[in-house]
């Protein structure tokens, strides 16, 4: 089986290869002048105020967070989904519990308010 | 490795997954620059222009200069950028979107490999390319790529759930999470006909990965300016467009091998007679082509229609309505087809 992962192997190297020459051919290619301005960060034409990495939005980390939750269910379903017709009826009932638990805590997240993204309306 | 596989390759002494390998990746870098020139012709078509015909017949050798243009502009890093990083970045999604091709298959027998867990290697493959945008817009600098890395993240981390929980339905019906295997299940019924929500949700799912219209927030110029590539210039610039090309291509390659029948005619089981392997071969890829630039042309179209959603509704249909749909339409997915294998 483990075999069957060689061919990926290659490609993975092929294609690194690839970007690199890309990338390098750009280097060799093309002109280097860098000053001051040019090599400023784009702000409209302004000079940049402050530092780019600033705090942002919290949202982006709650719908970080979210996303682990649910992500983790789907990799839990995928192995059930394979094999469950010869799983039994136990199995089956047993899915859909922790499929519609799942469910319920994804309605909860939503009536709460998290993934709203205009903050005030969280009603925590 | 595809065991027996396409006869005409072993006459040359090559192994079928090394010739599929070598014709999957010309076709995956030359789908990009005949996107790039589709596109523009398709919008200017649907804009009532005439577009890019100066370069070559029909303006064919666009995508050549552009290439050639690139690659002699000069390649800006900002200040206080991590350098290396910045270098990085437009690597990772060129470089993920060519290793989807290793489980494709485009014909039965014509793959690079069939691995037991094709469906997983395809999803992780796609979901590492989140990475290179966001080190793009937080190795810039600039507060715009900051932003735009940020909002790509979010998006294609959250349209990833519903696209995940729609595969699982069409993994339900095949039973395998080998792409080969839910190639070869469709023979007698496509997974539309099965599981039409289901092909709807990874649709518009794709749309929201490949982050083109109706969600291309992430580069929404009128708010973020270039987005996560404002601050990119030269090749470097020209591989996150290569790897956007090379994202629409995937979407309708995984479109099409999900739900769409891969490489299948409709209801082919039923009908279609035994036919010589070099035949069937023949047929088989230009089933699978003509659906791929079918979708390639979706892809297009709607861009040119329909206009960008606010982040808010972004979010909101990817949390709010697709994922709690998706994961309703897997339960009764699985419950039908369990009623239908142990009942009836």
């Amino acid at each position: 089986m483990l075999e069957n992962y060689f061919p990926i192997l290659v490609l993975a190297i092929v294609a690194i290869v690839l970007a690199i020459v890309l990338m390098t051919l750009s280097r060799i290619l093309g002109p280097f002048r860098p000053n001051a301005t040019k090599l400023n960060p784009y702000e409209s034409g302004m000079d940049p105020v402050g530092e780019a990495r600033d705090r942002y939005s919290i949202s982006f980390y709650l719908v970080a967070m979210e996303f682990i939750v649910f992500d983790l269910e789907v990799v839990f379903i995928y192995p059930w989904a394979v094999r469950y017709l010869d799983l039994g009826f136990g199995t089956f009932i047993a899915m859909m519990i922790f499929i519609i638990m799942l469910f319920v805590g994804l309605l909860y997240t939503l009536k709460k308010g998290t993934l709203d993204w205009e903050l005030n309306n969280y009603r925590g | 490795m595809s065991p027996g596989g396409f006869e005409l390759f072993s006459l040359l002494y090559i192994p079928t997954w090394v010739a599929v390998l070598a014709i999957g990746l010309f076709s995956y870098l030359n789908s990009a620059a005949i996107l790039v020139y589709a596109e523009r012709r398709v919008a200017s078509f649907i804009q009532n222009r005439v577009g890019p015909n100066r370069v070559g017949p029909a303006g064919l050798l666009q995508p050549v200069a552009d290439v050639v243009k690139l690659l002699l502009k000069e390649d800006v890093t900002p200040t206080h950028g991590y350098k290396v990083l910045h270098a990085v970045a437009p690597m990772i999604p060129v470089i993920t979107a060519l290793m989807s091709v290793a489980v494709i298959p485009f014909g039965e027998g014509l793959y690079v490999t069939d691995i037991n867990a094709g469906v997983l290697y395809i999803l992780a493959v796609a979901s590492l390319g989140v990475y290179g945008v966001t080190l793009a817009g937080w190795s810039s600098n600039s507060k715009y790529s900051l932003l735009g890395g940020l909002r790509a993240a979010a998006q294609m981390i959250s349209y990833e759930l519903p696209m995940g929980m729609a595969v699982a339905s069409a993994v339900l019906v095949a039973g395998s999470l080998s792409m080969v295997e839910i190639a070869a299940s469709q023979e007698y019924l496509w997974n539309i006909f099965i599981n039409p929500i289901g092909a709807v949700i990874f649709i518009v799912a794709a749309f929201a990965e490949a982050n083109r219209t109706p969600f291309d927030l992430v580069e929404a110029e009128q708010e973020l300016v270039g987005g996560f590539h404002t601050e990119y210039s030269g090749m470097k610039f020209g591989m996150f467009f290569l790897a956007e090309y090379m994202h629409v291509f995937i979407g309708s390659i995984l479109i099409t091998t999900f739900f769409f029948g891969s490489y299948h005619l409709p209801f082919a089981g039923y009908w279609l007679p035994e036919l010589s392997p070099l035949l069937k071969g023949v047929l088989d890829v230009s089933v699978f082509s003509a659906k791929v630039v079918f979708w390639c042309f979706v892809f297009i179209w709607v861009r040119w229609t329909i206009p960008r959603f606010k982040y808010n509704q972004v979010m909101k249909l990817g949390w709010a309505r697709l994922l709690p749909l998706s994961i309703l339409n897997f339960m009764i997915i699985a419950a039908g087809l369990y009623i239908y294998h142990n009942v009836l």
